[in-house]
């Protein structure tokens, strides 16, 4: 269970999160909304470590990831997964080594079972032989199935995906958010997703989130979020940038 | 008025707080010499990158600053009242001392500085440092420390290389160019021959090394922006790396010699 207790945060005199608080319960599929710029992507980073708040906490299974030693940070981490905006596969490596880095690391594995867990990831992600490649001969979606993959390989229990189906056309999103649903359907896997698009929170979340102005506008199911009367929420909806508080 | 005051303090206190964030990193990057057995395995990899592949710059520039050494050595003694062989022993001293540590040094700065920033930068803004704290790898373990200890084990081998082209390059000007016979120079070269001279070039190769791999680490891994910030961090390395070595050759000299 991932428990966010009172966590704000500021850049320079800009405050991104004000005071936030809400709990993520295992196996869920919460997306995380709002318009670009108002601190999704902090939020995510604050989840994982990545950045700290300034005030209050974030518990990951019972641990206060902000007091704990890196040691002990590094071991909550393998429990997740992120994959990024652009997939921030590491440029100097092939697609399978980009897979197989934390395998090596985090597993006791020989090398013929990475090499499985390999094409095994890749496959999933319908990328099977695109092992030797290297990121700059993959296009923007292919990059997000390979960053997928990387995700997926060490079997996480939580996966975070930031602005997973940004950017991409129609045929790809819908392939992405079908992946996300069959990941979240194998194992009993929490997933949290950073997205400002429709589609992925219609077919992919359960639950869903919208951040506004540092604050959290709406919590509740996907079905109350499709069916909310909040002005707010509604201009969201129906991408209305003409509505004034 | 205000800004000719202000201007300069908070240039200082920049300043300052880029010296505390270097210190802080250089500390980390020997704490994370607690998990070498990990990461070593780049090593050989880096050794390559930083030292190997910069081999033909290395024999270019020590080849020809030995030889201006040597016509501009000749030049100053063309008296006659001066012995020839005092060009090798001039240019075999100056080789070894200064001129191959040094001018290997700045332009080690171009190619092997700029690249580490310009690398771990494009690593910082495209996220795939993040990537690698999510994946459970300290990324100071995993990207700076193999670079620090390549360049710190590269850059001594780099400089005997320009110390042997540098002398080469002497020889060849001073009889070429010059008419020294060979005897003369190489009798100069021997003559003058301490072996402190080469061992002070080399400690002084170890902390360039150390230095210019160790800046572009640090503007690489703190980027901040796009590429325009990657373009920021690349020129920061190849300017406070080339006024950090010209301050290490004086305080080096000053103190060892």
């Amino acid at each position: 269970m991932i428990s966010i207790n009172n966590i704000s945060k500021s850049f320079s005199d800009r405050v991104i999160l004000n005071n936030i608080s809400f709990t993520i319960n295992k196996g869920e599929k919460i997306a995380i909304i709002g318009e670009s710029g108002i601190g999704k992507s902090v939020l995510l980073k604050n989840i994982i470590g990545l950045l700290s708040p300034d005030e209050g906490n974030v518990i990951i299974d019972g641990q206060d990831i902000n007091e704990i030693t890196f040691k002990k940070l590094q071991k909550v981490r393998s429990k997740f997964g992120m994959v990024f905006q652009f997939g921030a596969l590491f440029d100097s490596m092939t697609v399978s080594e980009n897979i197989g880095l934390a395998l090596q690391k985090l597993t006791n594995c020989d090398r013929l079972e990475i090499n499985d867990r390999i094409l095994k990831s890749l496959s999933e992600v319908n990328m099977g032989g695109a092992e030797e490649k290297m990121p700059s001969e993959l296009s923007g979606g292919m990059k997000k199935r390979v960053g997928i993959a990387r995700a997926i390989a060490l079997n996480p229990e939580y996966i975070l995906y930031d602005e997973p189906t940004t950017g991409l056309d129609p045929i790809m999103t819908d392939s992405i958010n079908r992946l996300i649903n069959k990941f979240h359907s194998k194992g009993m896997v929490t997933s949290v997703l950073v997205t400002h698009e429709m589609k992925t929170v219609r077919d992919v979340s359960d639950r869903v989130l919208m951040l506004y102005k540092g604050n959290i506008q709406f919590d509740g199911s996907t079905e109350e979020f499709l069916s909310s009367t909040d002005p707010r929420v509604m201009a969201f909806l129906n991408g209305d940038s003409t509505y004034k508080e | 008025m205000k800004n000719i005051i202000i201007y300069p303090l908070s240039y200082l206190v920049s300043l300052f707080e880029h010296i505390g964030k270097y210190f802080d990193l250089m500390f980390k990057v020997l704490r994370s010499f607690a998990t070498w057995h990990l990461y070593m395995g780049f090593l050989p990899e880096h050794m390559v990158k930083l030292g190997v592949s910069t081999i033909p710059i290395v024999i270019v520039t020590g080849l020809f600053s030995g030889m201006v050494t040597s016509v501009q050595t000749g030049y100053q003694l063309e008296s006659g009242f001066i012995p020839d062989s005092y060009v090798g022993g001039i240019v075999g001293v100056t080789v070894l001392m200064e001129l191959s540590p040094m001018i290997t040094a700045l332009v080690m700065t171009g190619r092997v500085g700029a690249s580490i920033a310009a690398e771990i930068g494009t690593m910082r803004v495209s996220e795939q440092i993040d990537a690698l704290e999510t994946l459970s790898f300290d990324p100071i373990s995993f990207l700076i420390m193999p670079r620090v200890v390549s360049g710190a084990i590269m850059f001594p081998v780099m400089i005997v290389i320009a110390d042997f082209f540098g002398i080469l390059g002497g020889y060849l000007a001073a009889t070429v160019s010059l008419g020294i016979s060979p005897y003369d120079y190489v009798y100069g070269l021997r003559d003058w021959f301490v072996p402190w001279d080469a061992i002070f070039g080399v400690i002084k190769a170890f902390s360039f090394g150390l230095a210019i791999t160790s800046i572009g680490c640090y503007f690489g891994f703190y980027t901040v922006g796009g590429a325009e910030g990657v373009g920021k961090s690349t020129t920061q390395t190849v300017v406070v790396s080339c006024i950090t070595i010209v301050i290490l050759d004086y305080l080096l000299a000053a103190i060892l010699l």
